[in-house]
């Protein structure tokens, strides 16, 4: 055996030390594309589910208001037209066009219109009384069954919950043209219910709305506050400490315990109503505070100490110091981060849960202490709904939280861009 | 007056009592009297004491109302009922006040003097309580107003006021751990007396319903935590089976391999899985990993439960990747580049320095990068709420359903809840145990990465 030489010995390993070296690239490339392709499939998993929800397949009908059957008239008041039999009405018309045979066929047919039907009539009437007595063409809303037939199951030939009968039907309408998607109003302008079609997120937009109003009119006050406290007076001693490890672990611990917080302290013993944007805020307040302090502090801390010596210089106070030259300057920054911390906020749902705002509400909340719910619980509710309708409508508001998410942070980073310095 | 009203009027009162003060302030000014301070400050002290007084009041008022008004309802409460339980109490005045909101029909005459008494009385309080703030305000303005002297140090108190409310803004953070743990502390407590910690902390079945009536079979509560635990665990395993080596590899890849432009486009978006809301993440691990697994594993021949440890875990790891990352990416940043230069001196490559430098000098960060990742994946609520079961199985077989802590603790509270029941009070017990063992996770992965800094500073 022939002794190497360390250049030999060096040469011989080196194909050896060449293929680990692309190996261990190779693996730092997959990591990377790994989580990119996880980002794209989620996103492509939620927007190829949730754009079909803002579409709607309404029917269209030709039917006469009559008059005499609802029991009104144009001079007739608002409780009167409120309360008249629209329901009825559309039943007695489908019956005499489409002539169904026996009771489940009956059935069958009055199931593939909306109950939201009687309220379009209902709605056009209000609005224009000379309507009653003439013949008028409606796009009344379809059943959320016939909606997914119509969006998704109709082209595949898919089919598993209309009959024979129902099929000659909508077969029909849409031969004549009848039958057709329009955007989705109702799902921007209405609030939940249990009829798929008739769901909206507007009252938990609004909720969210009036939850992180609370929030953010809690929590920026007080986080900027603490943070010019810790960063610009706190002698160093046992308190400050205290207070810097409790932020820290706060900013840390599992957002379910400020929901246990909110249940034990707020609901529990200081009695505020549950299910209320108010109580919500509360909560959310505390689980944001630790990040907008601790963006805050970065922020004065990027103020460079010149600005306060010349403020000094020229004989201001510690406290002139900080409000009139310090906090100014550090502002936007403490804006970015706040808006960071709203947007953490607005897609919490664990602490919510517990303070009672998964509650069904169909109302749109009105004030903070209106019972209400928020986007993010409301996703979480229709989740575990076992319409197939419902799934879609689930993306669909998943997209607009997500929308709403993109949009903050955009802001972040522009403000960033534009308002913060570099000294 | 109702609250909203009431604080628009305060501040009303506080914008006046500003202006008022530095106008008083700049008339004695006119008059030839030399002033401690500037005339604003005058203004903002006497802001100061009009406004805060008042707000504290209505602070206290607002949260003692309630016990306050229930105890002298309780008076007005027929005989019977006031001699039954607490419970009993609890539910006929939750019954009076739904009466007095008008909600509900009354059933009970005997509550009619009650329900009155409740309306005359909030009524009062209503009164009592603006009258009493608006009055606080106008004492502190006319006391603070009679206060304002040239010789009167204003600007050194304000700012002594305003260095309090500074300093108890800060203590905000020190009063929500001591809320969180006196509350999960208290309710754990009542738990423990109903059940043992011995028969919580190492009993094996966990089956929380308790029977209504004593005559009923089957559920009669049994509080063994170990199956919550285990599912915790597992599911927790599986999400750093697939953060830590991806999170890892791709902070070494982003600061060791990759070009400016790479690393510019690519960390923002990874960053992004993080900044997306958790019940997101639940609803895509339900709807559309959990069939894919199921799909596979059936395939396979495998039984596969629908709501498998698995997808959770798989999803959950997906979220945390960035967390790990990010981190790891700091804690690289951070080893000096001496330290690379050596390794290169010496003949080594790119891959050997990282491994055999790089990666031990920045060991103690990435373990504390990986405790808080752990910590995060403990108490992460909704992918498991959504995507994990609810059935206690104790077992280490990932395609089988599991549930977790926090899973409980949400079942648990959410509807009604009775805080003397154990069920109830087991999900506080849970949250206990939860906040203590993120507590220490972060406490020492924190203790970590801060003495791993002062190394290389």
């Amino acid at each position: 055996m022939t002794k190497l030489t360390t250049r030999e010995k060096v040469e011989k390993s080196m194909a050896k030390r060449r293929a680990s070296e692309t190996r261990f690239r190779a693996y730092g490339v997959a990591s990377v594309l790994f989580g990119l392709l996880c980002l794209v499939v989620l996103f492509g998993d939620i927007l190829s589910k949730g754009t079909s929800a803002f579409s709607q397949t309404v029917i269209e009908q030709t039917l006469t208001i009559d008059g005499d059957y609802l029991n009104i008239s144009a001079s007739s008041t608002e409780d009167e037209l409120k309360f008249a039999n629209f329901e009825g009405l559309i039943k007695r018309h489908l019956k005499a066009t489409y002539q169904p045979k026996g009771r489940s066929e009956r059935r069958a047919l009055y199931g593939m219109i909306s109950a939201g039907a009687a309220w379009q009539i209902q709605a056009a009437v209000l609005d224009d009384r000379s309507l009653i007595g003439k013949e008028i063409t409606l796009p009344l809303l379809a059943d959320d069954a016939v909606d997914q037939w119509f969006k998704h199951d109709r082209e595949r030939g898919f089919n598993d919950l209309m009959s024979e009968r129902q099929l000659q039907w909508l077969n029909g309408w849409i031969d004549n043209g009848q039958m057709y998607t329009r955007f989705n109003k109702l799902f921007f302008v209405n609030g939940d219910s249990r009829e798929p079609e008739l769901a909206g997120i507007r009252g938990a937009i609004t909720g969210t709305f009036l939850t992180l109003l609370v929030t953010f009119l809690l929590s920026f006050p007080v986080g900027v506050a603490a943070a010019i406290y810790l960063e610009e007076f706190a002698p160093r001693n046992r308190f400050t400490e205290l207070v810097e490890i409790n932020i820290n672990n706060l900013a840390a611990v599992p957002s379910i315990t400020f929901g246990l917080l909110g249940l034990a302290i707020f609901i529990n013993m200081f009695g505020v109503a549950r299910s209320t944007p108010l109580v919500g805020g509360l909560v959310l307040t505390l689980m944001t505070l630790p990040t907008i302090i601790i963006s805050g502090r970065a922020a004065i801390k990027a103020v460079p100490p010149s600005i306060r010596e010349a403020a000094f210089g020229l004989g201001a106070s510690k406290m002139q110091v900080v409000f009139h030259h310090v906090l100014p300057l550090a502002l936007p920054g403490m804006l970015t981060g706040a808006i960071l911390g709203m947007a953490q906020a607005l897609g919490e749902t664990a602490p919510l849960l517990m303070i009672g705002m998964i509650a069904f509400v169909v109302d749109v909340p009105g004030f903070i202490n209106d019972p209400s719910t928020v986007l993010p619980v409301q996703i979480f509710l229709w989740s575990d709904s076992p319409e197939r309708a419902f799934m879609e409508r689930t993306s669909g508001a998943i997209m607009v939280l997500l929308g709403f998410l993109i949009v903050m942070n955009t802001a972040a980073v522009w403000l960033r861009r534009r308002l913060e310095r570099r000294w | 007056m109702n609250y909203s009203s009431l604080l628009i009027a305060i501040v009303i009162f506080l914008g006046g009592a500003y202006l008022l003060g530095r106008n008083r302030a700049r008339a004695i000014a006119n008059q030839g009297g030399s002033l401690h301070s500037l005339p604003t400050h005058y203004g903002a002290l006497m802001a100061l004491w009009t406004g805060l007084p008042a707000i504290l009041l209505l602070l206290i008022w607002s949260l003692l109302q309630g016990p306050v008004i229930d105890q002298l309802l309780v008076a007005q409460l027929p005989q019977a009922i006031q001699q039954g339980s607490a419970t009993d109490i609890q539910l006929t005045l939750s019954k009076v006040h739904n009466l007095a909101s008008g909600a509900g029909v009354s059933a009970d005459p005997t509550l009619e003097p009650a329900v009155n008494h409740l309306l005359a009385l909030e009524d009062r309080t209503r009164l009592l309580n603006a009258g009493a703030v608006i009055t606080l305000a106008l004492i502190g303005m006319g006391l603070s107003w009679r206060r304002i002297q040239p010789q009167m140090r204003a600007r050194t108190e304000v700012e002594k006021i305003v260095s309090l409310l500074l300093l108890s803004s800060s203590a905000v953070a020190v009063l929500t751990t001591v809320g969180i743990l006196a509350s999960v502390l208290y309710e754990a407590w009542m738990f423990f007396h109903k059940v043992s910690p011995i028969e919580f902390l190492f009993g094996t079945t966990w089956s929380p319903q308790v029977a209504l009536r004593a005559d009923q079979s089957g559920s009669s509560g049994s509080f063994g935590a170990v199956p919550l635990f285990a599912g915790t665990l597992l599911i927790s395993l599986i999400a750093m089976i697939i953060a830590v080596p991806v999170g890892l590899m791709s902070a070494i890849y982003l600061s060791e391999y990759a070009s400016a432009t790479v690393r510019k486009y690519a960390k923002p978006a990874l960053e992004v899985l993080a900044g997306i809301p958790t019940v997101v993440y639940g609803f895509f691990a339900a709807l559309t990993v959990a069939p894919v697994i199921r799909g596979l594993g059936e395939s396979m021949g495998l039984a596969v439960s629908s709501e498998s440890a698995l997808a959770a875990g798989l999803v959950m790891g997906v979220m945390i990747i960035p967390f790990v990352s990010s981190l790891s990416d700091d804690v690289i940043n951070a080893v000096p580049q001496s330290l690379r230069d050596g390794s290169y001196g010496l003949g080594a490559t790119r891959s050997e320095t990282v491994r055999q430098v790089v990666i031990p000098a920045a060991l103690p960060g990435i373990v504390g990068a990986v405790m808080l990742a752990v910590s995060r994946a403990i108490g992460e609520t909704m992918i498991v709420a959504m995507a994990a079961g609810l059935a206690a199985n104790l077992t280490a077989n990932p395609l089988d359903s599991v549930t977790t802590v926090t899973v409980q603790i949400v079942t648990l509270l959410v509807g009604d809840q009775e805080f003397d029941s154990p069920k109830t009070l087991a999900a506080f017990a849970l949250g206990l145990v939860l906040f203590l063992v993120t507590l220490a996770l972060n406490f020492i992965a924190l203790k970590v990465v801060q003495k791993y800094r002062e190394q290389y500073d």
